[in-house]
């Protein structure tokens, strides 16, 4: 569904992806684990357009989406929960919702809605409260909801896990899990790399703006010391190479 | 009737000032709502004013159409302007804008045409009060039925957050540019019936100041609604006539209480005078009601 092809993107002079390949197939959760700074962020970006490619192709549903505008890609299925909960933290729950349809007809706003809410009973509960009053792990399940809002066919979430209390944590991936059982094609990028390999079929390690390790989740997971050496103590690992 | 005529003969420039304010101010809550902060709507008016005022003054145009150059020039000046400057925010944006506001009043005291440092005289004194508050009913029409329509929606989520808008699919740029545009639109509006009111239009009438005092109306006001702004000038534009009826005399008092009353807005209302009117949002409808209806 999802192919990256040698994709590097900059910062100004500075490269932050360099030539990174990976591929994401329909109805699987593939996740982009690694330290931070690796350049997990940066690919998601790319992927939805917030950052321009430097060089490479993303290739999405047969159909080379490397030059379209952020909106666009919207409008052709990608969706990306961004990083840090950005929920509209001044509109109420609801609004919130009614903007992640944004880019589909306006009757089927209110049956999305609802369908959010039967599936996340606690936005039906916070439907009138600000978005910025929510726990952190209630704006997660907010920003996600609204994610599914524009009825994506390959959603990207990035870091959904980052900074919520263990149950919390718990509660985010078994969401991932469901979705997937429903269909749902997912890129999700993770500092939380067991847990986030545990819900996906396939993982890429990064570091350092390279795809060092990749391969199924599962055969992955069963070699702890590829794990420990790349997610075990990425602070070491830098130190070393000073 | 005859009241009236006698109120609007003592208080009849000071109606028509708070008038032009608040148009000027509404303009500027159309940047606003997109979270831009542009100082560049003074400019525009000055744009407005001078445009129309030459095509009067030098081409003989009718009113109609010369009022309508007034605002379609500043809104083609708004796109050659928007398209470098927008991809700034915040204070770099202000800063940009503010750049832009220097070279329109450097333009007018060096040209010919504009009467130079003296001002373009001599323009027919047509604009009266009817027509002022006709296009500040329309602007303010206009702007709440902005804020409701998808394009409203838009601009108020790219000012909630601009990372967040683009990932629900908002066309950011476009938008911000859209914005940008109305806004100069209706400055050139209000400048251009201000230079029909004045028969004089100077290169000082719409300066640094002038831009921030539209941001002030905006600020005191409230900016959430159409009234907010409009509250905002009529308060600060009334206020040295309401001074000196209560006998403080103006120049600098009036600096120094307009500065005391943006401090308690700031402190006490951050959602300025208009949130004194209308209720909170987001908690419009009870879970009572909603609780009752399902
Ligand atoms: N806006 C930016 N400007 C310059 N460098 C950036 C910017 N954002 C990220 N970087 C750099 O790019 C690299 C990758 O960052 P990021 O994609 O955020 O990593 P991750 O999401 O894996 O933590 C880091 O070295 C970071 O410092
Ligand atoms: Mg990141």
């Amino acid at each position: 569904m999802l192919e990256v092809d040698g994709l590097t993107v900059c910062y100004g002079p500075i490269e932050a992806l360099r030539e990174i390949s990976f591929g994401v197939t329909q109805g699987t959760v593939v996740s982009l684990v690694g330290p931070n700074g690796a350049g997990k962020t940066t690919a998601l970006n790319a992927i939805s357009g917030l950052l321009p490619a430097t060089q490479g192709r993303i290739i999405f549903q047969g159909r080379d989406i490397t030059r379209m505008s952020s909106h666009q890609r919207v409008a052709a299925g990608i969706v990306q929960v961004p990083e840090g909960r950005l929920v509209l933290a001044g509109m109420s729950v609801h609004e919130n919702l009614e903007l992640g349809g944004y880019c589909r007809p306006r009757k089927e706003i209110a049956t999305g809605i609802a369908q959010m809410e039967s599936r996340f009973p606690i936005l039906a509960e916070r439907r009138h409260m600000l978005a910025g009053t929510l726990s952190g792990g209630e704006q997660q399940m907010l920003a996600i909801a609204r994610g599914l809002m524009a009825r994506p066919k390959l959603l990207l979430l990035d870091e959904p896990s980052l900074g919520l209390a263990p149950l919390m944590v718990q509660l985010i991936f078994e969401i991932i899990s469901e979705l997937q059982s429903g269909g749902q094609t997912i890129l999700l990028v993770e500092q939380n790399a067991r847990q986030a390999m545990a819900v996906s079929s396939h993982a890429y390690v990064m570091e350092s703006g390279r795809i060092v390790l990749h391969g199924e989740a599962r055969q992955l997971m069963a070699d702890p010391v590829l794990i420990d050496s790349y997610l075990g103590g990425p602070s070491e690992r830098s130190k070393d190479k000073q | 009737m005859e009241h009236l005529v006698q109120f609007y003969a003592i208080y009849g420039s000071l109606i028509n000032f708070i008038g032009l304010n608040a148009l000027l101010a509404l303009s500027l809550n159309v940047t606003l709502a997109a979270g831009m902060l542009s100082l560049g709507n003074a400019a525009f008016a000055a744009l407005g004013a001078y445009t129309a005022g030459i095509l009067t003054v030098h081409y003989h145009l009718p009113f109609i159409p010369a009022i309508a150059a007034g605002a379609i020039l500043p809104g083609l000046a708004a796109v050659v302007l928007g398209l470098p400057v927008l991809r700034l925010k915040g204070v770099f944006l202000a800063m940009a804008t503010l750049a832009f506001g220097e070279v329109v009043r450097i333009a007018a005291v060096n040209l010919e045409i504009t009467g130079g440092a003296e001002g373009l005289t001599g323009i027919p004194n047509v604009t009266n009060v009817w027509m002022i508050y006709l296009a500040l009913a329309l602007a303010a029409y206009f702007v709440a039925v902005l804020r409701r329509s998808q394009l409203g929606w838009g601009l108020l989520s790219i000012r909630e957050d601009e990372t967040a808008a683009a990932c629900l699919g908002i066309p950011i740029f476009r938008y911000k540019l859209l914005a940008f545009v109305i806004g100069a639109m209706l400055a050139g509006l209000a400048g251009a019936l201000y230079a029909h009111l004045n028969y004089l239009i100077t290169p000082r009438d719409y300066g640094f100041f002038i831009a921030v005092d539209l941001l002030i109306y905006n600020i005191v006001g409230g900016t959430r609604a159409w009234y907010g702004p409009v509250m905002g000038a009529a308060l600060l534009t009334a206020l040295p006539e309401i001074l000196r009826g209560i006998g403080v005399a103006a120049g600098p008092i009036r600096m120094g209480v307009n500065g005391l009353i943006l401090l308690l807005v700031i402190l006490f209302l951050p959602n300025g005078l208009a949130s004194l009117i209308n209720r909170p949002r987001a908690v419009t409808a009870t879970p009572e009601a909603s609780g009752q209806r399902a």
